[in-house]
This record gives C-alpha cells, sequence and structure tokens, in this order.
C-alpha cells in the first residue's frame, strides 16, 4: 500500500503503516541529529518549534546562508542507530508519529512506535543528491548555535517514496533481515572451510 | 622536480570538493555489476535509485552524501622530488580549510571532548595526512578520500592468538558484516587488515577499505583471501542498506603485513557505497586530476 502524507499526522493514520508499505511525505519536515538530541533530551533545552503530529528525519544538512536565511545545498540523511535512545522522548515528549533514517533503529524504538503509535521510514543513505531534489526550501531554524546540527524545518515536496520498514505493529524489516543473515553465518563460514 | 606548494593547496582544495561531487568509473562498475547479478527485487530497486543519485550528483553538480566525512590525505613522493615536508602539510591543511569555505559545504569535523566545530573542516591531527614513497620519478602523488562515520563507525580490532589461526581472521570477518548491519551503508567494501601491530592492522584495514574495486592484494595469501571472504559475506543477505538481498559487498579487500610469532591480528574498517576518492598527479609536465 502507498500513503501520501502531509503533516501534523494522526495516530490512526501512521497505525495503517505496515512493514513494506511505501509512503511520500509533502509539507513539513523537520531534521534532527545527535546534537540536537542532546541538547533537548539530556540538557533540557526546548524548541520553539510543535512538532506534534511530525516526522523528523536524521540529518545534518550543507546549506548555504544567503541574507538570514539558508538555503538548503545537499540534504541527505544519517545512520539512525546512534539516535536510538531519543525516539521514546521525541514522541513522548514532542508528539513526533514518524522517524526517518538509515539503517533502523533497535527493539526499544520498536516498541515505542507500538505503544505510543509511530513508524519507521528508511530513506536510502548515501543518495542524497536525489533527496535534495524533494526538498524545496529550509522555512526556519532553531538551536542553530549547534550548526550543523540545528533542528531544521524543511518544506519539502514528493519526499519518497520511502519505505515503512519498522511499524506500530511490532514488525521490522531489519530485526527480520538480521534474523534471516544470522541463520546464513553458519554457511557462509562453511564455504570458507571454517567448521561451526 | 620542485613542488610548488601553492600548487599542493590548490590540489588539496579541488580534491576535496571533486571526491565529494564525482564517483570513481570503478564504483560505477561495481554498481552496474551488483545490480546486474541482484536477485530481490527490492534491493534491485535500491541500487537503481542509488545508480539515479550518482547521475543526479552529476548533472547538479552535487555532493554525492550530506557526509562530508574525515578528510583524509595519502601523499606518495616519487624519487628525485625536492620539497618542504613540513610545508607540505601545512599546504595540504590550508587547502582542506579553503575547500569548505569556498564550497560552503557541511564541515564535519568537532573536538572530541567539546563537540566544537570550527566550521573549517579541520581540527588537531585533521586532515589526516598520511606521507609515503613511490620509486616513481618525478611524481608526487595526493589523494583525498572524504570518509563517512557511518561505515566508520563500525571499525573493529581483534588480536587473536596464533592457535586461532587463519580461521579467526575469516570468522571475524564474517562476525563484523552481520553486526554492521545496514549502518555502514551497503553494498560495501570491506577492508581487511592482517598482521602487524595492533595500529599498523587498523590502517591496513582502512587502506584496503578505500582501495579502487578491481584492485587485488600485493601478496598471494591475502589476495586468495579476497576472494574466499568475498564470496562468504554475500551469502549473508544483509543486502542494500541492511534491508536485504544479494549485494552486501562490492568485494572484500585485504592488505596484510609480517607480525610478531605471537600475534594474529584481523581489523576491519568499511568503505560505504559512496566509495569517495579524487587523485592528483604531479609531473614536471603538469597536474593530472583523476581518482
Amino acid at each position: 500500500m502507498h500513503y501520501d502524507f502531509t503533516p501534523p499526522l494522526s495516530e490512526t493514520d501512521v497505525r495503517k503503516l505496515r512493514v513494506n508499505d511505501t509512503v511520500t511525505l509533502n509539507g513539513t519536515l523537520y531534521g534532527i541529529r545527535d546534537a540536537t538530541q542532546i541538547h533537548m533530551f539530556d540538557r533540557g533545552r526546548k524548541t520553539r518549534f510543535d512538532l506534534a503530529g511530525h516526522a523528523v528525519i536524521h540529518t545534518a544538512p550543507n546549506v548555504r546562508k544567503v541574507g538570514n536565511r539558508y538555503e538548503p545545498v545537499c540534504v541527505g540523511t544519517t545512520t539512525s542507530d546512534r539516535m536510538e535512545r531519543f525516539t521514546r522522548p521525541l514522541m513522548q515528549q514532542n508528539g513526533v508519529r514518524l522517524i526517518i533514517g538509515k539503517g533502523g533503529l533497535r527493539e526499544e524504538s520498536l516498541k515505542a512506535f507500538g505503544e505510543l503509535g509511530g513508524a519507521y521510514l528508511a530513506i536510502i543513505g548515501g543518495a542524497a543528491a536525489l533527496e535534495t531534489t524533494w526538498v524545496e526550501a529550509i522555512e526556519d531554524v532553531d538551536l542553530d548555535d549547534l550548526h550543523p546540527e540545528s533542528l531544521w524545518q524543511f518544506r519539502v515536496r514528493g519526499f519518497g517514496p520511502l519505505v515503512v520498514a519498522m511499524d506500530s505493529h511490532g514488525d521490522s524489516l531489519y530485526a527480520r533481515v538480521n534474523s534471516d543473515s544470522r541463520g546464513r553465518r553458519a554457511g557462509a563460514l562453511a564455504s570458507l572451510g571454517v567448521k561451526t | 622536480m620542485r613542488v610548488d606548494l601553492q600548487q599542493v593547496e590548490e590540489a588539496a582544495k579541488e580534491l576535496y570538493i571533486r571526491a565529494l561531487k564525482l564517483l570513481p568509473p570503478d564504483i560505477k562498475q561495481g554498481f552496474d555489476r551488483l545490480a546486474a547479478g541482484e536477485t530481490d527485487a527490492g534491493a534491485k530497486r535500491m541500487l537503481g535509485t542509488m545508480i539515479r543519485n550518482i547521475k543526479v550528483a552529476e548533472d547538479t553538480q552535487n555532493l554525492l552524501c550530506q557526509d562530508t566525512g574525515i578528510p583524509i590525505y595519502n601523499v606518495r613522493i616519487g624519487r628525485g622530488v625536492e620539497l618542504d615536508g613540513y610545508g607540505l602539510q601545512e599546504a595540504i591543511r590550508r587547502g582542506c580549510a579553503r575547500s569548505t569555505r569556498e564550497y560552503s559545504f557541511r564541515s564535519s569535523i568537532v573536538h572530541p571532548t567539546t563537540r566544537r566545530n570550527e566550521q573549517t573542516s579541520t581540527g588537531r591531527g585533521v586532515p589526516i595526512i598520511h606521507i609515503d614513497f613511490s620509486d616513481e620519478e618525478n611524481t608526487l602523488e595526493l589523494e583525498m578520500i572524504p570518509k563517512g562515520s557511518g561505515s566508520e563507525n563500525n571499525s573493529w580490532l581483534k588480536m587473536a592468538i596464533p592457535a586461532e589461526g587463519v580461521d579467526a581472521i575469516k570468522t571475524f570477518v564474517v562476525d563484523c558484516v552481520l553486526e554492521a548491519g545496514g549502518k555502514t551503508c551497503p553494498p560495501t567494501i570491506v577492508g581487511v587488515g592482517v598482521g602487524g601491530t595492533s595500529d599498523l592492522c587498523v590502517h591496513l584495514a582502512k587502506q584496503a577499505a578505500t582501495r579502487a574495486l578491481g584492485t587485488h592484494c600485493a601478496d598471494p595469501e591475502g589476495a586468495k583471501l579476497e576472494a574466499a571472504l568475498t564470496g562468504a559475506v554475500n551469502m549473508l543477505g544483509v543486502g542494500p542498506q541492511g534491508l536485504g538481498g544479494d549485494s552486501t559487498s562490492f568485494a572484500v579487500h585485504v592488505e596484510t603485513a609480517a607480525t610478531h610469532i605471537t600475534m594474529n591480528p584481523v581489523a576491519v574498517n568499511m568503505q560505504c557505497h559512496s566509495a569517495r576518492r579524487a587523485r592528483a598527479i604531479f609531473r614536471p609536465e603538469g597536474i593530472e586530476y583523476g581518482f
């Protein structure tokens, strides 16, 4: 199933999503990164943005300053795994519904998606030149003293299709692939003449 | 040949932006080869998107990936080359910082404890500059590698012991690929260092990970391992982005060094699919840019 979403989204919207569905986003998308979340959740800093019902993407973009605004140069996606422990507070305290990233999140995030109503959308890491063509503008920025790990407000059009890789029903493509790969370990080692 | 350090600075600046924008032909061919052999429909689509991204970057003259990486410069000084060594390092450092400012791309470099970003892609010990020598007459090679952090964060060293033999090396590589999953932005080049001291072993793994596809380890024993391990890691089904498929790695590259009678070290360092590098060769007749 494919969904076209323009956030803010309701819990019902994201609970429809199942692993392997695809989503294309339009409108507002927030960019967030390691330092942004360390400052928000470990050091008590607040953002003036209302993230309720919104999607965030794990990114620290390349930008150009023109006057007092930023223009996107290259907007890509970073590895999500480092930000695993921020999934729950992002959802609980800020009402975030969708997290976009690469490489996946872990069991605790999957639980948070189930309990609070959220999902993880996989984007192709390293395909930033293409991703940038889906970003129309940088509308605003907060916590910019953390530049480039500021909290970015992008306006996007046709952002996707992104694959639903973790849903609110306890399913994760990463967990599936991980379990399948570990099952193939003995075969790979046997091909190398290693006894297990 | 006397090297003009102003030209080195310019080259260091140009190489960084070239590396960020243009993927080497051997990596493009690697993508075509993987896409042709991929049997998983989702993985094939994903490889298609990665290939499209390379074209979009070229057409829009944009960066391939947002991660501008940790800048590494590998210098190879040939015979008969005269230069001021300290001046060379300073010229590279200046060129690296100018590239970031003049092309307005992201500085990804921070102090390790204060996390302060000088917005210059430089800092203590960065750019990383490796200096080596070659027997080529009147040639200076400058190679630039922006090493992405997704793959760099997945680096491992195991000080195995002689009694564990080559099996320990093979098992370690397979387990590292499993542990990395999608975090390293597969398909990857898996770089394996075998032998040396702990630091040399890790350095060899990095050299292996950043070597051109289609090149082989000069040590026949290392080359044998490369072939066997390339087959084995691609049996694991990790696939592009860790979402399943045949295309886990373009190749496993191995570099070896002699080691101590009591030691059996193995290190793994990976290069993501945005396997970027750029090269300038200085000769008496001029400077040639390539990969």
